[in-house]
């Protein structure tokens, strides 16, 4: 399969968006291409699963390289392995949902589309690019579509917001694109992955590369203490927005940190090992326990999101081979999970205009398909076995318990204690806004989802139920790639 | 003779244009309806014959040459001084005195072109008095305004002295090498303490010139008072001109003060980000706002400049022509609004978005290209200019410099809020773009977003 059709296919959606004379082309142009992502993604997905079958063990499946700007040994090269697809796969079912989602969208429609398919366009680039040049500016193509969405269409402080999202991302940015330079003159002016990945590059250079890296990709993926453009941007952007944000953006940074800092600088993955592990536990626990404060349900997701990334920043730094495949299933995992719950609340704020918990009750009677699916993806948030999350968590601490010696097992298990927290401020949110007496009149005449917001919801929990039933799939695609990293990091 | 017509072919292109100028002036006269059409076309014409013909060579006794990489950077300077004359053809059309200007222009232009093509220090001091002096008039072209008349007096002032160190400099030269040939100084300095000195003059000019702090006083009050197309021309022609000699100075001729000068400019070059960010952080009138932040922008420069191989030059060749499209996009927008509302604050850019939807995408564009943010051009050019900056493993340096981005991204993204975000109950109403003005606009909109995606671009600057 050809990969250029996965940056081709949004970026064509994008100008025949802006080619469009009205909303209604708009909307449709929009769903028909994402629609479209969303089927290469799945034929991306039976294509590399037939390589496979056929025992093609090549380490990038797809690769292509063209020559961009040769003075400086860049090339646009890209490919595929199980973890690409499965991001792949991430990304285009949440572009799907987004687009659903934001169906009634009425102020400046086209620019809006416009943003979120560019969003989506910087996703699939991102993955699939093998040169660090191109990948970071894949990366960074996706600052100002994020910046302009949560400060044209926010809501609340969404000046304040936004201007946070961009200058932290910028921020981890630079220290990204320090790291990357290094990584350039230490390996003899090279940004390939797979050549860096064959580089000896000494003890010293690692030591001062990996932080400058893993800190860089952290800021993206809420790595504590600089997680906090998280709740703001999350609650100020739009539905869509924060599905986006929480869904594909932050799966980058998590990518990032294993692919370009743990893969290429496994010394300094291994010395800093202890460090991501206390912070990814801190991150955890804080945000468990500072979600159990919150009133606002989009508060409530975007701190739970820091707790639940925080699993998949503590797989990597475990370093085993089942922890890191946990780390990346609970990336694919939350993903579609908190993409899901931020396109319920938006649901439920459309109607009922507002987001406080205290302030709704009993919405099943009115709203029951929405409702509904309120409860499934707080049970997947939970970590109910049958649901993704459980079987994302459960690896991680499998592969955890796997370094037998005090620390990390402490580490495990205070990490693990967060779940009661989680299904106490999960089943405390839900509960009241879904059950008990409906506690305010205005709510009695609310109409259930639309046929958008019923594919929308539709598709992610069938993507919840795909990883929680059978995550068999999942585990054949990731492992492998797993194994590759961890070939690297105890072959030093 | 041939060799005269072919080695000093731009420079004979465009003193044809000044005497043609100058013939309408003192002949008939015309209209600045018909004259300006004629001049911009005069100018795209020169700018396309800048691509042929080009030959290396030298001449008058090797005080003038030319290489196809001189060629190209005179015929980046070529296409600014064309989109300079599109984006201000509000400004210019209202103008009494329309021939002079462009007589100026083109003078200090001409005056560029000997100062990139010298290899002799008197020449090199001639053409950039040629390069200076009229720009000080055309800054006070603004015949009715006290500020443009102010403007005009500090840029003369702060000029004539920088020219007066520089002449020390080159005296001090001449007196410790005994040569005025810029080959053979290289050939002779060998770093003793009267050398030193000389150099310390000659970069101090320069830092004039250049803006660099601590001699970029004068730059702000300048570029407020002029009119748009002497500020637009100061800033991106001139910079970029001086930029291109300053490292030509720096590699061929004060080569073996390397030890002097490399530290210098990284303390010069972390002290012009910094302190150009900062400034332009509180600015509220936008040219002042641009004023400072093409100062840091000259910072960003100058990390590419301490690289000292062709990796840099090339780099700040390449950021020097991102930097046209997108500086003259920005001042092109500014332009038009000050010329119809004579708006000229950041705060009257609320609510732009809603009346004047082109122009706003046109200044936004320009304004992230300037912060370095992808898919524009600005960020492949600032990434290789950090890229070059980076090769002597001075990662502390590049990581200064990859947070001063962050802090310039703050400030630009300021008027993107208030175009975009903002709310106004009076906006600028919708306004009207001539012909020439969208012209000049899509050529830097085009410019902005293809120079960057187009590898070859710099693959191109690369292999001269």
């Amino acid at each position: 399969m050809n990969l250029l059709l996965l940056i081709g296919a949004p970026l064509l959606t994008a100008l025949a968006v802006l080619m469009a004379r009205n909303k209604q082309q708009v909307k449709w142009i929009s769903l028909g291409g994402s629609f479209l992502q969303l089927g290469l993604a799945l034929a991306l997905l039976l294509a590399f699963r037939q390589e496979r079958a056929a025992n093609n063990t090549a380490q990038m499946l797809f690769e292509q390289q063209y020559k961009l700007f040769q003075s400086l040994h860049i090339s646009f090269h890209f490919g595929v392995d199980g973890i690409s697809v499965a991001m792949i796969l991430l990304t285009s079912f949440v572009v799907v949902a987004g687009v659903l989602v934001s169906w009634n969208i009425e102020k400046m429609t086209k620019e809006f589309y416009f943003l979120l398919l560019l969003l989506g366009l910087g996703a699939y680039g991102f993955f699939i690019s093998l040169d660090l040049f191109i990948l970071f500016f894949f990366l960074e193509i996706s600052v100002i579509p994020k910046y302009l969405l949560i400060g044209i269409w926010g809501s609340g402080k969404k000046e304040y917001s936004a201007n946070k999202l961009a200058l932290m991302l910028m921020g981890g940015s630079a220290l990204i694109l320090v790291g990357m330079l290094g990584l350039y003159f230490a390996a003899g002016n090279s940004f390939d992955i797979l050549t860096l990945s064959k580089a000896t590059i000494s003890r010293e250079t690692q030591h001062i590369l990996f932080p400058l890296l893993f800190v860089g990709f952290g800021v993206f993926t809420a790595l504590f203490p600089l997680h906090t453009w998280v709740p703001d941007g999350h609650s100020s952007a739009p539905t869509a927005g924060s599905m986006f944000l929480a869904g594909i953006s932050m799966k980058l940074g998590g990518y990032g940190c294993l692919r370009v800092a743990t893969y290429l600088l496994p010394q300094g993955a291994k010395e800093y090992a202890t460090i991501i592990i206390v912070l990814s536990a801190i991150a955890i626990l804080y945000g468990a326990f500072a979600t159990m404060m919150q009133k606002d349900l989009k508060y409530i997701n975007a701190y739970s999101s820091v707790s639940h990334v925080g699993f998949s920043l503590l797989g990597i730094g475990m370093l085993t081979q089942t922890a890191i495949t946990g780390a990346l299933m609970q990336m694919v995992s939350h993903g579609v999970m908190t993409a899901l719950f931020f396109a319920v609340i938006g649901m439920i704020y459309d109607r009922t205009h507002t987001r406080m918990v205290a302030e709704m009750g009993g919405l099943m009677k009115q709203l029951p398909f929405i409702s509904t699916v309120f409860f499934i993806v707080g049970l997947c948030s939970l970590g109910l076995p049958g649901l993704s999350g459980f079987v994302a968590e459960m690896t991680v601490f499998v592969g955890s318990w796997e370094n037998a010696d005090a620390f990390h097992r402490v580490a495990t298990m205070a990490a693990a204690m967060s779940i009661v927290v989680t299904a106490v401020y999960i089943l405390r949110a839900i509960g009241r806004t879904v059950m008990g007496p409906n506690t305010n009149e205005a709510h009695l005449v609310l109409k259930d989802a639309n046929w958008n917001e019923k594919l929308a919801a539709i598709l992610l929990v069938a993507g919840i139920l795909a990883i929680g039933i059978a995550p068999g799939w999942l585990n054949d695609l990731l492992r492998p790639a797993a194994e590759v990293i961890m070939n690297r990091i105890t072959g030093q | 003779m041939n060799e005269l017509l072919t080695l000093m072919k731009s420079e004979l292109v465009l003193t044809g244009i000044i005497f043609l100028l100058l013939f309408i002036k003192i002949g008939k006269g015309m209209k600045n309806e018909t004259l300006l059409p004629l001049v911009q076309v005069l100018l795209l014409v020169n700018f396309i014959f800048g691509f042929v013909f080009n030959k290396e060579g030298r001449l008058f006794g090797d005080m003038f040459y030319t290489t196809s990489l001189i060629a190209f950077q005179k015929n980046i300077l070529n296409l600014g001084v064309y989109l300079i004359s599109l984006l201000c053809t509000d400004w210019l059309k209202k103008n009494p005195h329309l021939p002079e200007f462009f007589l100026l222009l083109l003078s200090a232009l001409l005056g560029m072109f000997f100062m990139i093509s010298s290899a002799n220090l008197l020449i090199f001091y001639l053409s950039l008095e040629l390069a200076s002096i009229p720009v000080a008039a055309m800054a006070n072209f603004d015949l009715d305004k006290k500020r443009s008349a102010e403007g005009a007096m500090k840029m003369i002032l702060s000029s004539a002295f920088s020219s007066g160190i520089l002449l020390f400099g080159i005296s001090l030269v001449y007196g410790s090498t005994g040569t005025i040939s810029l080959p053979e100084i290289s050939q002779r300095l060998d770093g003793s303490s009267l050398q030193v000195l000389a150099f310390i003059f000659f970069f101090a000019a320069f830092a004039f010139k250049l803006s660099i702090v601590p001699f970029h006083l004068w730059t702000a009050d300048v570029y407020e008072g002029s009119p748009i197309a002497t500020t637009a021309f100061l800033s991106v022609l001139s910079k970029g001109s001086v930029a291109f000699i300053f490292m030509t100075m720096l590699y061929r001729v004060f080569q073996p003060l390397l030890h002097t000068w490399y530290p210098m400019l990284v303390i010069l070059s972390i002290a012009t980000m910094v302190i150009g960010n900062l400034f332009a952080l509180r600015q509220q009138n936008i040219k002042r706002f641009l004023a400072f932040s093409s100062i840091a922008q000259v910072g960003f420069i100058l990390v590419a400049v301490s690289s000292n191989d062709h990796m840099g030059s090339t780099a700040v060749i390449f950021f020097v022509l991102v930097y046209i499209f997108s500086n003259l996009a920005a001042f092109g927008v500014a332009s038009v609004i000050a010329e119809q509302t004579g708006k000229e604050r950041i705060d009257d850019f609320k609510g732009f978005y809603k009346t004047n939807p082109f122009l706003s995408w046109i200044l936004a564009l320009a304004l992230f290209s300037l912060a370095g943010v992808p898919p524009t051009a600005g960020f492949f050019g600032k990434l290789f200019l950090l890229t070059a900056g980076g090769a002597k493993a001075a990662y502390w340096f590049i990581t200064v410099a990859a947070l001063n981005m962050i802090i310039s991204l703050y400030y630009y993204l300021r008027v993107v809020r208030a175009m975009f975000m903002d709310k106004n109950d009076t906006p600028i109403e919708p306004l009207k773009i001539s012909a020439p003005v969208r012209l000049g606009t899509i050529i830097c909109g085009a410019g902005i977003i293809l120079s960057g995606l187009l590898s070859w671009i710099y693959d191109y600057i690369h292999s001269l």
